[in-house]
């Protein structure tokens, strides 16, 4: 019987071994060379690549001397904290209306998918310089001229940001619109008839039951929109790291150092979220 | 006098019920708010690929009036023409469904095998593994770019669709995790029973996985293929430097568009109109490098939409 046991082991072993071979080969060594390359001047000669310790001088760099590195990570920090609960909540609420007996539902579940498909780089920077990401004809209202004469104000820059990429924002959306109305369809219809037998509202049924039950998949969401909106390529970070991976007095030492720096960033900011949907959930429960 | 406001009444809750319904969702005023949404929202989305549509078709006549706004005049095609020569458009695709089909194959195969292996089999270290599967979806690809990037070098294998194959053969594709994990939700809902009654018959852990796991598995390679599919199509980021000038892609071939429009029709001097780039022929441009996608979607967005609600992406 035991010998049976180590046998099943070893070949569920064998079924992940590629897995593991791959994450040693291609993501844990990479890793690891990366952060040690962060604390390196590395120069690529003729035969191969020569490095020369430096200890923290290129962390050091990218927060004294390289200014635009600052000031991408703040725009981006900027830009994620108003995008991504608008993502979230945005996806919920179509997933909800997505969610009544609605007809047309395959039509309108296709179309709110569609961005998912041809969200690529090239091509939404296409659409952002013709100017087809803002609301049409936006520049008409007097909001926004309003806005516009006056962009210094934090609630105005934020406005002003939200009116000029809303679409972005939007199409953002589709994989979590689709994890949201999942979710939602495996709810238990029968506490909904209960909630009713005892006279709640469709409201306080929303608040009370819906939104607490899918606190999770609001996690997982939170999750996978920093990281999607992080590693998007139209990202103005990337665009940093990548140019200096191929500057000759950066290279590709200093490129190492920014996407650990990144990396470090995006990690903080998925603890936080995390963090915060979490205690949040707790408390209610306490 | 009385007979008159008992009507009024009537008539008045007749109304209400008719636009706030009985329960509150069964109205016209919540209907026509939700479909207003829908509709709304929806006119959002596509809004881009309306405005790239109709833009395409626009010839400079069209662009240049600025009377004719969504309806061109007539029936223009010669930005496509040009899109097409500029994209060369093709040969592009071909190259495109070589270095995203390919990728996209292993990258399911893997996952399957691996997701079968995290769901049936219990080992040391599994939790473990679990976790960093997990781990690898939040690591940004610049992290690990530069490693690969020289690794590969030595390898000599830039410019050549190992460099996309060889990571996604083993488990480290694009967003390989997402796909294990739908495998792992998707082989843990398969029942224990089936396998033990394989097991009597004398099946090996390697046939129950081939004739029994994977052909009712056939929704989440569907949904993991296609997904696979359309994020190595757009990665534009990996590709770029990954391949260098040895291939191509039509998403790369639009971020260059300009540049190579410029030099296939060098603008001559002092002569405006004719060989300029315009935004229809941008427009159609982007068109055509999303055109294969959407047919691919339109065919099968059933399953795009579908298998994620079936394959378990969410958990139980």
């Amino acid at each position: 019987m035991k010998r049976l046991g180590n046998n099943r082991n070893l070949t569920g072993l064998l079924f992940v071994s590629p897995w593991i071979i791959g994450f040693l080969v291609f993501t844990a060594f990479p890793l690891l060379y990366s952060l040690f390359l962060s604390f390196q001047e590395v120069k690529i000669t003729t035969d191969g690549i020569k490095t020369n310790f430096v200890s923290f001088g290129n962390y050091e760099y990218a927060f004294s001397v390289d200014g635009t590195f600052v000031d991408r990570v703040l725009k981006y920090l900027e830009e994620m904290v108003i995008s991504v609960p608008i993502i979230i909540v945005f996806s919920l609420i179509i997933a909800l209306l997505l969610n009544q007996k609605i007809k047309f539902r395959g039509l309108f579940r296709t179309i709110f998918f569609l961005p998912v498909i041809i969200a690529s780089g090239p091509v939404i920077k296409e659409l952002i310089d013709q100017g087809i990401t803002t609301i049409p004809s936006i520049e008409q209202y007097a909001i926004y001229q309003a806005l516009n004469d006056n962009p210094d104000g934090f609630f105005n820059g934020i406005l002003l940001y939200l009116i000029k990429n809303l679409i972005v924002i939007l199409w953002y959306s589709g994989v979590q619109i689709l994890i949201f109305l999942a979710a939602l369809q495996k709810m238990d219809k029968q506490i909904f008839e209960a909630a009713k037998i005892d006279g709640a509202s469709n409201w306080e049924f929303f608040w009370k039951i819906t939104l607490p039950s899918l606190t999770p998949m609001i996690i997982v969401n939170l999750i996978y929109t920093i990281v999607t909106y992080s590693v998007f390529s139209l990202n103005p970070i990337i665009e940093h790291i990548q140019k200096n991976m191929f500057k000759v007095d950066t290279g590709y030492g200093y490129a190492s150092a920014l996407s650990w720096i990144y990396f470090l960033i995006i990690a903080a900011a998925l603890a936080i979220a995390v963090g915060v949907m979490t205690v949040k959930r707790k408390k209610k429960y306490t | 006098m009385q007979t008159k406001t008992q009507q009024v009444n009537k008539y008045y809750l007749r109304t209400k019920r008719m636009f706030l319904g009985m329960q509150g969702t069964d109205g016209l005023l919540y209907k026509l708010l939700i479909y207003g949404l829908l509709v709304g929202i929806g006119f959002v989305y596509l809004y881009p690929l309306l405005y790239m549509g109709v833009y395409s078709f626009k010839s400079l006549d069209d662009l240049l009036n600025p009377l004719v706004n969504w309806i061109p005049t007539q029936f223009y095609t010669g930005n496509y023409e040009q899109a097409n020569k500029v994209l060369n458009f093709f040969s592009t695709l071909m190259e495109t469904l070589y270095v995203t089909v390919l990728p996209a194959l292993a990258q399911t195969a893997v996952a399957a095998v691996v997701g079968y292996g995290l769901a049936r089999f219990e080992f040391r270290g599994k939790k473990i593994m679990f976790v960093l599967v997990l781990a690898t979806f939040i690591i940004p690809p610049q992290v690990t770019l530069i490693p690969r990037y020289i690794f590969f070098n030595e390898l000599n294998i830039l410019g050549s669709l190992s460099a996309f194959l060889l990571p996604a053969t083993f488990g480290q594709g694009l967003n390989s995790a997402i796909f294990i994990l739908i495998f792992y939700q998707f082989f843990r809902a398969v029942p224990k029973a089936l396998e033990e009654a394989a097991q009597l018959d004398g099946a090996g852990h390697f046939r129950i996985f081939f004739t029994i796991a994977l052909p009712m598995a056939l929704p989440a390679i569907i949904i993991s293929f296609l997904f696979s599919f359309v994020w190595y199509w757009n990665e534009t980021y990996l590709a770029a430097i990954y391949f260098g000038d040895a291939l191509t892609t039509l998403p790369l071939q639009l971020q260059k568009f300009v540049a190579t429009y410029q030099q296939m029709f060098p603008a001559e001097m002092g002569v405006s109109g004719g060989n300029q780039l315009n935004e229809g022929i941008k427009m159609a441009g982007t068109v055509l490098s999303i055109l294969p996608l959407l047919i691919v979607y339109f065919i099968t967005q059933r399953w795009f939409v579908e298998g994620v609600d079936r394959s378990g992406i969410t958990g139980e």
